[in-house]
């Protein structure tokens, strides 16, 4: 079995432990290259179908080519699509054009997907993230609960061994799910690559420039490159001593901002 | 002051990834090996060293490796690695992740979640301390955890002079404390982390070591194969219908399978062929299937299997039985206690069972057998246990096959611990399943027998309220509950009884009562014959349900009235089969709550409203009491207490 094999039939393991555990189940979706993947291996999981909603939190602060992306891969994936918006911060005036990013995000990302939550009782989020991308989710459970105010305990979080994981939670909880924890960014580009997934075109280089990982646009900045294509970007990998969030304004605000951020429910 | 390695070069594009975690005392040096693992592999991110040491400067401490790692604010203000971390590097021949495992005892939790995972682990030990509780532990618990490739690194080197005759006698006593747990470290390395002796170049103050460095001992390590030569395990996690298919979904822990197989699931034991492997897409087909795989099967017979069976081929396979004994160890606050039941889980089983004895109890320092005879086992400490579930389950022995030899134990809804089993009867154990009925023949059946046979004590659990308040939905579900944790249940609902057993019965008082007294006699012969009885009616006379609880005590049964005090208005606006309806309308004569009165019980044992509660919390304490009052040790009559809401 390949390094990309195991993986992904990890993966797969998970999503479906996750499927028995729990009632109500949505998977976030960002559009971004590590949601797609999530997205073919839930696929892969059930037998070619979703048996949960997929989640938009609509920032409003979208590129324009990630929403045709969007609008495009629900028909084809034929997904159950949930779209939110925090209607009420943005009716207070919260936006990038006033207030620090820290803030907006926590606004429009988080509180929104609190909301979200307590519309649908939704008692488990299946995410995308990874530990390489960030030192504070390198030490995430697969399987990771948040209490009602969406607070993660990560000084005293349960053990979690033997593919045995915790599935039971008190109402207003919910448990984060989180298949691609053990990936790498290679990786991901690697099994898109092997898989031909369909992704976003901002990832490649357009002009000497392309976005490596996809937010908000006005927090969210390309990183000089000529990578066109799938094997440009691996090659790119392999060099470079950038970290893939450089591009993202609200993780570099303050120090610690992005475990605070993920402290009160980010993902 | 380091001298510039070779620039990177890169491992082959599928080269396999090594996790490796680093174990041992608090304080021997693990993060500074880290970070001196990652500066010297150059696989620190641009303007991560400029950005610690910007930090140190501001807090005026200085640089060290290890903070390379703590980037958690709180663990540069404590100076302990709290949860385990991953943290990736490379070297020419591969990939690695490195699991760093907190050393302190507090975090025995976090160091096993890192551990069970790895591939290979690291022990570090300090050259002037030597071995510690936690360097004895930690090994003690990689045997457990199954992690077989043991690199051990001696740090420090620097502080004992280099001295050779130090570092033997810690390589001669670590490997004789190590050798009854089965593990036979491939190397020892002396080192120092912090001045970079051995770590990537080999040392020139200790010339008397010709061994490899501990980089190069880590690139000879191998990725332990995936178990495909032994006998088929198949862990059942899912039965899919989300189209014309029946999928089968789970993981082969070990073995292999092919399209046309027969397989047996344990442990009921019904049997079919392999129809086909469905994957999506679709093609190319797959015809086989080896361990470590993801799968979805269809097969040829519609025989019944569920989430917990394991699949195996028809010889070789799992042990079936009631019984087992494990090595455990215990990482919840809250002791684990001889003679409770809890919940154990192995592979995708879920079963109830009863910690019936410690075997063998563990100093937690030294690991030496204690002698001393106890009734719990504590935080951190680990012991040989025998466990008696309530039903039967699939299982192997964990040198047998890993991955369905071992359990968790669930405390308070999280991991409480974890368990490796051994020691069990392959045929015999199998027998012991069959020989667990043969108490149903000529001697009269004991009420002992019958409580050994089901794993619990026949009761009746009496649910009273007004028509519309629940009663029967809790039943119908409290009955789920029960039957799928393997305790052998029945419901007496009043609606039904009314068609057959006293269907000559009439809505008179006198009526009523005879009602009350047919449904309790019924009640009380099922509880005789082992069943745990849940019974669903309006019973709305305080003197009938004396008479029933009576009945039942008379004959040594324990009972317990429940009180489904939903009020009447909200029965009435549920009004489920339109009774109060037709009652307000004169329909229905004698209506309990209209025109004919309903005396609430004065001392239930358990008061539910539902109007209050949701259905999943008043099922919470219906499980909590029924678990109480069928437990094999409860006393029949015992006062019931702590359950009034």
């Amino acid at each position: 079995m390949t390094h990309l094999d195991r993986l992904e039939n990890q993966s797969i393991f998970l999503f479906r432990e996750a499927q028995h555990a729990f009632k109500n189940i949505a998977m976030p979706w960002s559009m971004g290259k590590d949601s797609n993947v999530l997205i073919w291996l839930a696929k892969k999981a059930f037998g070619g179908h979703i048996p949960f909603p997929l989640l938009h939190i609509d920032t409003t602060y979208e590129f324009p080519e990630m929403l045709e992306f969007r609008d495009w891969a629900t028909k084809e994936y034929d997904l159950k699509l949930i779209i939110k918006i925090n209607e009420e911060a943005r009716a207070r005036g919260i936006g990038y054009e006033t207030h620090d990013p820290v803030t907006v995000t926590h606004e429009l990302k988080s509180v929104a997907l609190q909301q979200v939550l307590a519309e649908h009782k939704f008692d488990a989020l299946v995410t995308g993230i990874r530990r390489d991308e960030d030192s504070t989710r390198a030490k995430e459970r697969y399987f990771s609960p948040r209490n009602a105010q969406f607070e993660w305990e990560y000084k005293d979080q349960p053990p979690e061994f033997w593919g045995q994981f915790t599935t039971s939670v008190e109402p207003g909880e919910h448990v984060r799910v989180q298949p691609l924890l053990d990936w790498t960014e290679v990786d991901i580009w690697r099994y898109i690559q092997k898989n031909n997934i369909p992704i976003p075109q901002m990832y490649f280089a357009r002009d000497g420039k392309r976005y490596r990982s996809l937010g908000c646009w006005p927090i969210t900045k390309p990183v000089e490159s000529n990578a066109a294509t799938i094997e440009d970007i691996i090659a790119e990998l392999q060099v470079t001593k950038t970290s893939e969030r450089a591009g993202r304004a609200q993780d570099h605000h303050e120090r610690n901002a992005m475990q605070k951020l993920r402290a009160k429910g980010f993902m | 002051m380091h001298a510039p390695l070779p620039a990177r070069t890169e491992p082959q594009e599928d080269a396999q990834r090594l996790k490796i975690v680093i174990v041992g005392h608090v304080d021997h040096g693990k993060s500074t090996l880290i970070g001196r693992l990652l500066f010297d592999t150059h696989s620190l991110p641009d303007g991560k060293i400029e950005q610690i040491q910007k930090a140190c400067a501001a807090e005026g401490m200085d640089f060290e490796y290890a903070f390379l790692l703590d980037a958690l604010l709180e663990e540069q203000e404590q100076n302990i690695t709290i949860d385990t971390t991953q943290i990736q590097f490379r070297t020419a021949a591969r990939n690695y992740v490195i699991v760093d495992a907190p050393g302190h005892k507090e975090f025995l939790k976090n160091m096993i979640t890192g551990a069970a995972s790895a591939d290979a682990a690291i022990v570090l030990l300090d050259a002037r301390e030597g071995l510690q509780e936690q360097t004895r532990r930690h090994g003690y618990l990689l045997s457990l955890l199954g992690v077989k490739q043991v690199l051990v690194a001696v740090n420090k080197m620097d502080l004992v002079d280099f001295s050779q005759e130090t570092f033997n006698q810690l390589e001669h006593d670590y490997r004789a404390f190590l050798k009854p747990y089965d593990i036979d470290p491939l190397a020892f390395v002396p080192m120092s982390a912090k001045h970079g002796h051995n770590i990537v170049k080999p040392s020139d103050k200790m010339p008397w070591f010709s061994g490899a460095t501990l980089l190069t001992a880590l690139d000879h390590l191998q990725q332990p194969p995936a178990p495909i030569d032994r006998p088929l395990r198949f862990i059942v996690q899912d039965i899919y219908r989300f189209d014309e298919r029946r999928l089968i979904a789970g993981r082969i822990e070990s073995g292999q399978f092919k399209v046309g197989d027969e397989i047996v699931f344990s442990p009921d034991r019904k049997r079919s062929k392999i129809k086909s492997i469905e994957t999506w897409p679709a093609e190319p087909r797959q015809t086989e299937a080896f361990a470590g795989q993801s799968v979805a099967i269809t097969l040829e017979e519609q025989i019944f299997v569920e989430r917990g069976h394991i699949g195996s081929h028809l010889d070789h396979g799992p042990v079936e039985g009631r019984s087992f004994s494990a090595r455990v160890f215990w990482l919840h606050d809250e002791p684990l206690l001889v003679g409770q039941t809890y919940t154990l889980k192995l592979a995708t089983q879920q079963v109830e069972a009863r910690l019936a004895k410690v075997d063998r109890l563990m100093d937690s320092a030294t690991l030496a057998p204690l002698n001393e005879s106890r009734s719990s086992i504590g935080r951190n400490e680990v012991a040989e246990l025998v466990w008696q579930a309530r039903h039967p389950l699939a299982f192997d022995n964990s040198d047998v096959i890993q991955e369905t030899g071992r359990f968790i134990v669930v405390q308070d809804g999280r991991i409480g611990g974890g368990g490796v089993i051994f020691g069990a009867q392959y045929e015999p154990a199998a027998n012991a399943v069959r020989s667990a009925h043969i108490s149903w023949t000529d001697d009269p059946v004991s009420r002992e027998a019958r409580i050994d046979h089901f794993g619990h004590r026949g009761a009746v659990i009496w649910l009273t309220g007004l028509s519309g308040s629940g009663k029967t939905t809790l039943a119908v579900a409290l009955q789920s509950r029960l039957f799928r944790k393997g305790i052998a249940v029945t419901l007496l609902d009043g609606d039904n009884l009314r068609h057959g057993l006293c269907s000559d019965l009439g809505f008179s008082d006198a009526d009523r009562s005879e009602n009350i007294r047919r449904a309790a006699e019924a009640a009380r012969l099922l509880a005789e014959s082992g069943l745990v009885v849940i019974t669903s009616l309006i019973s709305p006379f305080a003197k009938d349900r004396q008479n029933a609880a009576a009945i039942s005590r008379k004959a040594g049964i324990p009972f317990a009235e429940v009180y489904v005090s939903t009020p009447i208005a909200v029965c009435e606006e549920r009004d489920p089969k339109s009774l109060y309806k037709k009652a307000r309308a004169g329909e229905i004569p004698g209506f309990t709550g209209i025109d004919s009165p309903y005396e609430p019980p004065v001392n239930p044992v358990l008061e539910l409203r539902t109007d209050l509660m949701s259905k999943e919390q008043s099922l919470e304490h219906l499980l909590r009491l029924a678990e109480q009052i069928a437990h094999r040790d409860s006393m029949p009559g015992e006062e019931l207490a702590g359950f009034s809401i």
